[in-house]
C-alpha cells in the first residue's frame, strides 16, 4: 500500500536523476515523510527500479539517522548532540526535553507516538548553540527552560 | 604511448605511468606495502589506513593505494612515523577484535594475525573496546559468517558486487556499530547468496569461513556399518598440495589417493568419472537441441554457484540451463543405483563424502531435486581445505607419499575431465565429444586452445563438418552476465556457452587453499592441461567404465533412466 502513495512523485523523480543511483535519497525522502517511515516493500520496489541491490538501499537507509523502519512520533525532535552543541549544555537540554516529554529515553516514541526524541550529529546549527529541530523547524540558543517551554507548546497541539 | 611519471620512492629512481597508485609503483622496487583493505583484484576502497606513507610536502601521511603518483613526488614507505601509525592502527583494530586465534578456523591463514606480528606488535596495550556480542550468520549451508571477527575492510563487499555482480551484503548501520550484513539481516541462505565462497578467499581474518561438516564425515569413518566411498573433483588435485607447502600447481593426483585411503575411506572415486558422463549427457543434449530446434543457447550446468546467481537473477532464462546434473550430483545417484546394485551395498549404508573446490557444493549437495536415490545422494561435501586438515589431523607425510591410483570403476577417467577444473574446460571437452558425435569422424587434435586462459569471456566459432558452432565461455558471474543479458535482448549468436561461477573456474573456487590469486589460479590450470595431456584417453566418450555403465545400467545417453538419474529441473528464485 505504502508505494502507492509514493508512486507518482516516484517517477517524477527517477525523470529528474537519469542517473539512477542518485534518485535513491530522493525517493528514500520522500518516501520517509509519506509513509512516516520506510518499510522492506519500499526498499524493494526502489532496488528493483534503480536496478540496485537490495542491501545496498538498505545499507543507504540504515547509514543516515533521518530515516527509519519504525513509524515515528508526529513530532521527531533531534538534539544535536555534536561538539559545539555538547560544550553549550545539549547534554542538559535532552534531559530536560526527554522528561518534558513524558519521559521517554532517547530513540523512543512516546505511547501515543506523538514524540520521538533523537540524538543526532551535527545539526549544522553550530552558530545558535545548543540547538535541535523539531520535524523541520529549528530551535537555537537554548537553555534547559526554553527547551522545556518549547515542548509544552507541542503538547498542547494534541488538544486544539 | 603511455603518459609516464618519475617519482622517488625510499630513495629510489620509479618511473611509472600515469595513474599508478603509489602501493603499485612501490612494487616496482619489490616493497609489498603492508596493506589489509587492498585487494588487487577489486576497487580502491582506502579503510584501513595500513599502507600509509610520508610524501615529501604533505602535512599527512598518504593512504598508498589510494594516493595517485604524481611527478616529482618523493615517498618515503618505511619512517619512524609510518612505523609508529601502522603499528597503532593495527592495535587498535586488535582492541576490537576477539582473542581466539586458538580456535579460529583462520589460524593459518589470518592476513590481521600476520600483520600483527611482522608489525611487530607483541602486546596489546588497549583495553578491549568492544563486546562480543553480534551473532553469527549460520542460516547458509555452505557459509559461516562471523561479524565479531570482521575488521570492516569491505573486501567481501566488493568481491560479491564487483566480481560476483551479486550483491548479498552491505555494511549496515554507522560508526561503531557498522557491521556487513544481508538484507534485513536475514541470513546469507534467504537473500540472493550463490554460496559460491569468493568472500571466504578474500576475508583477512576468520569472518567468513566454510560450514564445517570435517566431524561428522569422521564419525562415518569409524561407524563400520557405513561404507564410507569418496569422490574427488578435478580442481583439487591441482591445488591441495598448496596446503602442505607445495608450490601452486603442483599436480598431487596420486599422492592425494593414497591420503584418502590412510584416512580410512573405503573406495577412492572419481568425480572425473562423472564429469566423463555429465560431458556425454550435455554433449548429446547439445546436439539434440541444435537439430530439433530446441532452445538455444544452451548453457552449462556444472557450477552450482551459477545455478543458484541464475536462479536468482535470470529466472526467465533457466530453460537455456542443461539439464543435466553436475557431475558431483551425477556420482551420488550413480553410485547409490548401479555401484549400490553392483556390490549388494544397500544405498542406505553407502556413505558419499565428496570433495570439492567449492562452497557452494554443500548447498547443492542438500537441494530436494538431488534425491534421484530415495535419499540425499551425497552425503557430505568438504572443501579443499577441509580434507587438508582431516589430513594435517592424522599426521599423513603428504608430500612424500608415494602415488596411488583411485578404486574402479568409478574412479577411471579421462583428459577430458580433469580441464572441468578450469575456465572452458567443459566447453573444450563437450567439443571432444560433440564432434565425433555429430561428424561420425574421429576428431584428431583434441585441443581447442581458443577456450582456454584466463580471459573473462572467451568466444570461438568451431566447425563440426559443415555446421557452425558459435560458442562462448565465462568464469566469475559479472562476465556471466554479460552474456545473459546478450540472451534477454535476444541478441546473444551462441549456440553453447560455458559458465563457472568462481574467477578461473574451479580452481579458483571457493573452497581452495588460501591464498588464491590471479598467478596461482593461472598455474593450476597449467597442472590440469598437463594432466589432460598425459591421459591416455582424452574424450570422455571413450570411458571404457562410462561405456559399461551405459551398457549395463543406463542404456544410452539421454535414455529414460538416464533422465531420471542425471538430469534435473531448476527453481524461479527471482530477486526482489
Amino acid at each position: 500500500m505504502s508505494i502507492k502513495k509514493c508512486r507518482q512523485e516516484f517517477e517524477k523523480i527517477f525523470k529528474k536523476y537519469p542517473d539512477k543511483t542518485q534518485a535513491l535519497l530522493p525517493c528514500l525522502y520522500v518516501a520517509q515523510e509519506k509513509c512516516g517511515c520506510l518499510t522492506e516493500e519500499i526498499v524493494s520496489f526502489l532496488a528493483q527500479r534503480l536496478d540496485l541491490p537490495k542491501v545496498e538501499v538498505y545499507s543507504v537507509i540504515t547509514f543516515y539517522s533521518m530515516f527509519s523502519f519504525e513509524k515515528k512520533g508526529k513530532f521527531v525532535i533531534r538534539i544535536c548532540m555534536s561538539l559545539p552543541c555538547y560544550l553549550r549544555g545539549s547534554r542538559e537540554i535532552l534531559e530536560a526535553v526527554v522528561e518534558e516529554a513524558l519521559c521517554i529515553k532517547p530513540n523512543q516514541s512516546t505511547e501515543a507516538k506523538k514524540f520521538t526524541i533523537e540524538p543526532v550529529s551535527c545539526l549544522g546549527l553550530c552558530d545558535i548553540a545548543p540547538a535541535m529541530m523539531i520535524n523541520k523547524k529549528i530551535y537555537g540558543n537554548l537553555t534547559p527552560q526554553k527547551a522545556r517551554e518549547i515542548i509544552r507548546r507541542y503538547k498542547q497541539e494534541k488538544d486544539k | 604511448m603511455a603518459e609516464l611519471v618519475n617519482l622517488t620512492i625510499d630513495g629510489y629512481q620509479i618511473q611509472t605511468a600515469k595513474n599508478t597508485t603509489i602501493f603499485e609503483a612501490a612494487k616496482k622496487i619489490n616493497i609489498n606495502i603492508p596493506h589489509l583493505c587492498y585487494h588487487e583484484n577489486l576497487s580502491i576502497y582506502g579503510a584501513c589506513r595500513i599502507c600509509v606513507v610520508e610524501v615529501e610536502g604533505r602535512p599527512r601521511l598518504e593512504p598508498s593505494c589510494a594516493t595517485i603518483a604524481e611527478n616529482g613526488m618523493r615517498v618515503k614507505t618505511n619512517t619512524a612515523r609510518v612505523r609508529r601509525a601502522r603499528r597503532m592502527i593495527v592495535e587498535l583494530l586488535l582492541a576490537n577484535h576477539p582473542e581466539d586465534c586458538f580456535t579460529c578456523e583462520s589460524n593459518q591463514v589470518c592476513e590481521l594475525r600476520k600483520l600483527a606480528y611482522d608489525l611487530g606488535i607483541r602486546s596489546l596495550r588497549f583495553e578491549k573496546g568492544r563486546k562480543y556480542h553480534y551473532k553469527l550468520d549460520l542460516s547458509s549451508p555452505a557459509i559461516i559468517r562471523d561479524p565479531n571477527k570482521c575488521i570492516l575492510c569491505s573486501r567481501c563487499i566488493r568481491v560479491c558486487l564487483e566480481i560476483q555482480a551479486v550483491g548479498a551484503i552491505e555494511f549496515v548501520n554507522r560508526g561503531s556499530k557498522t557491521q556487513v550484513l544481508t538484507f534485513f539481516n536475514k541470513g546469507l541462505n534467504n537473500v540472493e547468496c550463490t554460496n559460491c565462497g569468493q568472500c571466504i578467499l578474500a576475508c583477512p581474518t576468520g569472518a567468513l569461513r566454510e560450514k564445517t561438516i570435517v566431524d561428522e564425515v569422521w564419525e562415518a569413518i569409524s561407524d563400520p556399518k557405513k561404507f564410507v566411498i569418496v569422490q574427488t573433483a578435478p580442481a583439487v588435485r591441482s591445488a591441495i598440495g598448496e596446503e602442505f607447502g607445495m608450490k601452486p600447481g603442483a599436480l598431487v593426483t596420486g599422492k592425494m589417493a593414497a591420503a584418502l585411503r590412510r584416512l580410512g575411506f573405503s573406495r577412492i572415486f572419481d568425480t572425473q568419472f562423472t564429469a566423463d558422463l555429465t560431458i556425454i549427457e550435455e554433449a548429446y543434449e547439445l546436439v539434440e537441441r541444435i537439430k530439433n530446434k530446441g532452445i538455444l543457447p544452451m548453457i552449462t550446468s556444472c557450477s552450482p554457484g551459477w545455478i543458484k546467481y541464475i536462479e536468482h537473477f535470470f529466472p526467465d532464462c533457466l530453460e537455456h540451463l542443461s539439464t543435466c546434473k553436475s557431475p558431483q550430483q551425477m556420482f551420488g545417484a550413480i553410485a547409490k543405483t548401479y555401484y549400490s546394485q553392483k556390490t549388494g551395498i544397500e544405498p542406505k549404508n553407502l556413505y558419499v563424502v565428496s570433495i570439492m573446490p567449492c562452497t557452494a557444493k554443500k548447498f547443492e549437495a542438500k537441494r530436494p531435486e538431488m534425491r534421484a536415490s530415495g535419499a540425499q545422494d551425497v552425503d557430505a561435501v568438504l572443501t579443499t581445505r577441509e580434507i587438508a586438515r582431516m589430513i594435517k589431523e592424522t599426521g599423513i607425510d603428504f608430500c612424500n607419499l608415494q602415488d596411488e591410483d583411485f578404486d574402479e570403476p568409478l574412479g577411471i577417467s579421462t583428459g577430458a575431465a580433469v580441464i572441468f577444473g578450469a575456465t572452458g574446460g567443459v566447453m573444450e571437452a563437450a567439443l571432444r565429444t560433440a564432434y565425433e558425435v555429430v561428424t561420425g569422424k574421429t576428431l584428431e587434435r583434441v585441443e581447442f586452445e581458443q577456450v582456454r586462459g584466463l580471459e573473462g569471456i572467451k568466444k570461438a566459432n568451431i566447425m563440426l563438418d559443415g555446421l557452425e558452432l558459435k560458442v562462448a565461455v565465462a568464469h566469475g558471474l559479472s562476465n556471466a552476465r554479460i552474456l545473459l543479458e546478450e540472451i534477454q535482448n535476444g541478441t546473444s549468436p551462441y549456440h553453447f556457452i560455458e559458465v563457472m561461477a568462481c574467477p578461473g573456474g574451479c580452481l579458483g573456487g571457493g573452497g581452495q587453499p588460501m591464498p588464491t590469486n590471479f598467478e596461482i589460479r593461472a598455474m593450476r590450470a597449467a597442472s590440469l592441461y598437463r594432466e589432460d595431456e598425459d591421459k591416455p584417453v582424452r574424450k570422455s566418450h571413450e570411458n571404457p567404465a562410462i561405456k559399461k555403465l551405459y551398457e549395463e545400467f543406463l542404456e544410452k545417453p539421454l535414455s529414460e533412466k538416464a533422465h531420471h538419474l542425471l538430469h534435473t529441473t531448476y527453481t524461479k528464485r527471482g530477486r526482489y
